[in-house]
């Protein structure tokens, strides 16, 4: 469909000033998502016992919404995605203290609303109007003078960081304070106070380690890998090991079979199993495409707000994939962490498209108001 | 390019943080405040190095599915091999050979899930081709049973497996398990025993050395010679059908290891399919039946006192006539109402010789003896299916003089084989035992001295040459040995019509080796043994077939029986030519 550029219509409009790269790099994630749901899915649905293509069938709904959501919001300013971001941030927030009291405990976390005919998990949309939040106010910091910015972001950090601890989960803490302290260190913070923070991160990841037994045992079946049961990594490495170059071809991978959260956060052993290590290295260029493309446009970027915003959410795009992959090549102790856009996961692909909406919609060349 | 640019109101917000700026103008004025921003330059330069950060991330990821998938697959596999809860096999059982005794395999198993079936029918038909004794009806009435789980067939063959492949029906699947397999079927029943369907030992070696099958991979190797385990079994059951017995043992065993050679139990049963067996020939009539075994025990009698030195093998005893004891009446079965030498008292097998010989021992020092050889505490093979002897509570006199002949005392086979080899084989105790050994035993206690060691020798050659166990002879082969055949005790007395026949021996008995039992449990006399069913009839020629054929295998050359060294080595006192022309001569 071509559309002119002179074409003045919303969509016209929409086409021409988006990045269409970044739009093309994340239009080949879903479409790799899809392929590896169907080859991942049937394992997983038999567990849950329902029929092969349950996970597929939701997926494809779940990504309809996703880029409706991810369209409309790009279509939007800055300024009317801030105001989207902290109705989605105060939304999120009391959702997620609602988890603590009347969520449903899974795998020993209380993350999940069962509302009839879907489960959110709410905490996953506290994460794209948190990064927006906080860019808001860095940006504030500098350019209205006496305006607290700093000292407002860090008790936002601080109230959404204890939220989600109390969930407990560590990983989404990890990935929030990382990207924290991406936009401290990018607000011209001072290298020594981010030194600090970093140092008393560790801490607390060590705090973590001595306090919350199943951190401490993730941790410690890292390090090593005898000291317990490792079977999700031994069979995710075994998964990769069978790939080989091409891999085994489509569906015909036999380690998903026996691989728990095959269609979720360990959907990329299947990439590896089935479609080989070629598929895999384009996998991964593509997510380095997006975020380092990303970090390239922000040089010419003039708006520090946007700045502030779009690097907040590409880092948080960047380590989400980098610890998802790394944790499936035992690179990294296992963290329950999705693969950006391609893993099944209604509230993490929603989550993902509001973000890349807001990417994109700060993104977008000469974005303003409409006329 | 510039004039086909929307334009823009200007935002609301700060100028120098607007995006709507409407002219280029205004956009090169913003992009110089902005540049002159020192935050905003400081934030570029921090920025390329976060993007540095995340190229390294990114390039190590890649780098490590190169190292995974491609470089180093072999090296991974086996660290992490080691982490995966590893498939541990069944080690399996051979004989001393090497030959395989129980194995496991991996065999696949057909499955259906109703749901996917397409078309019953065709699946059905189609798979009657290739198991022609499917039960057809039976499989179809579980597949209306709304089950989503039916057993099609168990443990298929590898051909079955790719037939079923190629037939392409939907809805089959193959569930992969673990079968052991006994390839020598009811020939190593009663030593291998058996398995639970999930593989942990029930009867048996299987049973009673689990721990060791399953802790290590290694192969078992067991003292048993299949080949000789074969033809034992094969005379046991030959000697069974002939007399009409309801079973038989039968062992051989090495006389300086204690390793048993071949040990078999009739009857036996199928272990790969032991639920089908019945309670019978489950029972291992070698290790856990006790029996009063008879005159076989005059081994130990006429051994403990030359040892004690209370006889000499010029004594004579008066054997005329039944002897009374108390209310109890001695008879012998094979009367020669005269006085008769020690050696003619074993060779004749006399119970009224053997009763007076054991009034001059001491009861508690027969015990004491008895219970050295083994025989008043279960043997120590390794096998869990060993008996208790059945001993009496209260030794008296009446006790001691029955078991001088081998009545009153229970026993098994495997342990009146252990204690007669430890007679034998110059006094030293023989611990039985089912694992190959490659070296005697250096710490065997001696039971006995080497002389009363070799006068038994010389008595039990005396028996096969002149005596009961006449039919034991194998020319060349230069075999000793004592018959035994006992009334089996019924409702508190002994049943006259059913009986225990059996024959213990060892050859080359000059300088023995190998011992030989066999037991026929219930044989009835018949034309051929002139309606006698003892164990000089019954048992004599089973050991008789045993050592003719065993001999080869085992390496025994035959030697001249007339060659004076093994003449002499043999010599009795008072035994010189044979019994009857030593009894002859004490006549006149």
């Amino acid at each position: 469909m071509p559309i002119a550029r002179s074409d003045r219509s919303v969509l016209g409009r929409w086409w021409w000033t988006v990045d269409r790269w970044t739009l093309g790099g994340i239009a080949l994630l879903l479409i790799f998502g899809v392929f590896l749901i169907q080859a991942a899915s049937p394992a997983g649905a038999a567990h849950l016992g329902q029929s092969g293509f349950y996970f597929v069938e939701r997926h494809l709904l779940e990504l309809f919404i996703g880029i409706l959501i991810m369209v409309g919001l790009s279509l939007l300013n800055p300024g009317q995605i801030r105001f989207v971001a902290l109705l989605l941030f105060v939304t999120a927030f009391i959702l997620v203290v609602a988890t603590l009291y009347i969520g449903a405990e899974v795998k020993g976390a209380r993350r999940w609303l069962h509302l009839p005919g879907l489960s959110i998990q709410p905490s996953e949309f506290l994460k794209p109007a948190f990064i927006v939040l906080c860019a808001r106010l860095f940006s504030r910091d500098l350019e209205t003078p006496h305006f607290p910015g700093r000292w407002l972001a860090a008790g936002l950090y601080v109230i959404t960081a204890i939220v989600l601890l109390l969930q407990p989960d560590m990983g989404m803490t990890v990935l929030i304070s990382a990207v924290f302290l991406a936009q401290l260190l990018l607000s011209g913070a001072p290298l020594k106070l981010i030194g600090g923070l970093v140092t008393l991160g560790a801490g607390g990841i060590g705090l973590g380690y001595l306090l919350l037994p199943h951190v401490a045992s993730r941790i410690n079946r890292f390090l090593n890998p005898d000291s317990g049961d490792t079977y999700q990594i031994s069979r995710s490495l075994e998964a990769f090991r069978n790939g080989g170059w091409l891999g085994v071809g489509p569906g015909e991978g036999q380690v998903k079979m026996s691989l728990p959260d095959a269609h979720t956060d360990f959907i990329f052993p299947v990439a590896g199993e089935e479609f080989g290590l070629i598929a895999c290295l384009v996998i991964v260029a593509v997510f380095a495409f997006i975020v380092l493309r990303g970090f390239w446009r922000l040089g010419k970027e003039t708006n520090f707000f946007a700045f502030l915003a779009v690097a907040g959410l590409l880092v948080e795009f960047g380590l989400q994939a980098i610890i998802n992959m790394g944790s499936a090549l035992h690179l990294l102790p296992t963290k329950g962490m999705t693969l950006p856009f391609i893993s099944y996961g209604g509230s993490s692909l929603l989550s993902l498209s509001i973000a890349a909406g807001m990417l994109l919609a700060l993104t977008r060349k000469h974005a303003g108001p409409d006329r | 390019m510039s004039g086909l640019r929307p334009q823009f109101s200007p935002d609301n917000t700060h100028p120098a943080f607007s995006y709507g700026l409407n002219a280029p103008q205004a956009f090169a004025a913003a992009r110089a405040q902005a540049a002159a921003l020192p935050v905003l330059e400081e934030a570029r330069k921090r920025l390329l190095c976060v993007a540095m950060g995340f190229l390294a991330c990114f390039l190590l990821i890649s780098g490590r599915l190169f190292d995974v998938m491609i470089f180093n697959p072999d090296a991974e596999r086996s660290s992490s091999s080691s982490t995966l809860p590893a498939h541990v096999s069944r080690a399996d059982i051979v004989d001393r050979n090497g030959e395989l005794l129980a194995t496991t395999l991996q065999l696949a198993s057909l499955a259906a899930d109703p749901a996917y079936v397409l078309d019953e029918k065709e699946t059905l038909t189609k798979l009657k081709t290739v198991f022609p004794d499917l039960d057809v009806a039976a499989l179809s009435k579980d597949m209306h049973s709304g089950k989503r789980f039916v057993w099609v067939k168990h443990s298929l063959t590898p051909r079955q497996q790719e037939q079923v492949n190629r037939l392409g029906l939907p809805g089959l699947s193959f569930q992969n398990e673990e079968r052991r397999i006994y390839p020598k079927g009811g020939l190593t029943a009663h030593i291998i025993g058996y398995n639970s369907v999930d593989q942990q030992g029930l009867a048996g070696i299987e049973h009673s050395l689990n721990k060791r099958l399953t802790e290590s991979q290694d192969s078992l190797p067991l003292s048993v010679d299949i080949r000789l385990q074969s033809l034992m079994h094969e005379a046991l059951l030959d000697g069974m059908h002939k007399f009409d017995a309801i079973g038989g043992a039968g062992l051989i065993m090495d006389v300086e290891t204690g390793e048993i050679l071949a040990l078999v139990s009739l009857p036996d049963f199928d272990p790969n399919n032991p639920t089908q067996a019945s309670d019978s020939a489950r029972f291992n009539r070698a290790t856990l039946g006790a029996y009063e075994m008879g005159s076989t025990f005059k081994i130990f009698t006429i051994s403990q006192a030359l040892e004690k030195g209370v006889i000499t093998l010029a004594d004579q005893f008066d054997c005329r006539k039944p002897l009374k004891f108390g209310r109890f009446e001695i008879h012998d079965f094979h009367p020669e109402n005269r006085y008769l030498t020690v050696p003619e008292i074993f060779v004749y097998s006399s119970n009224i010789g053997a009763a007076q010989i054991i009034e001059r021992v001491d009861g508690k020092d027969q015990k004491k003896y008895l219970g050295s050889l083994g025989l008043l505490d279960p043997s120590p093979i390794e096998l869990s299916e060993v008996t208790k002897p059945l001993v009496p509570d209260v030794w008296r006199d009446i006790n001691k003089v029955t078991i001088a002949y081998g009545h009153g005392l229970s026993v098994s086979a495997v342990q009146l084989a252990s204690a007669a080899a430890s007679v034998i084989n110059g006094g030293r105790l023989v611990k039985p035992t089912l694992l190959r050994r490659d070296h005697a035993p250096t710490d065997m206690p001696v039971v006995l001295s080497s002389n009363t060691s070799a006068a038994m020798r010389g008595l039990m050659r005396a028996v096969v040459l002149d005596g009961t166990g006449k039919s034991a002879e194998v020319k060349g082969y230069l075999v000793g040995g004592k018959t035994g055949t006992a009334d089996k005790s019924a409702g508190g007395g002994y049943n006259r019509k059913s009986r225990l026949a059996s024959f213990i021996a060892a050859y080359p008995i000059h300088r023995p080796r190998y011992l030989v039992f066999a037991m026929i449990d219930e044989p009835k006399g018949n034309k051929g043994s002139h309606g006698y069913a003892t164990g000089g009839w019954v048992a004599a020629p089973v050991v008789a077939k045993v050592i003719g054929e065993s001999a080869p295998l085992l390496r025994v050359a035959p030697v001249d029986e007339n060659d004076p060294l093994i003449m002499e080595r043999l010599r009795l006192p008072g035994m010189i030519g044979g019994a009857k022309k030593q009894a002859a001569a004490n006549a006149q």
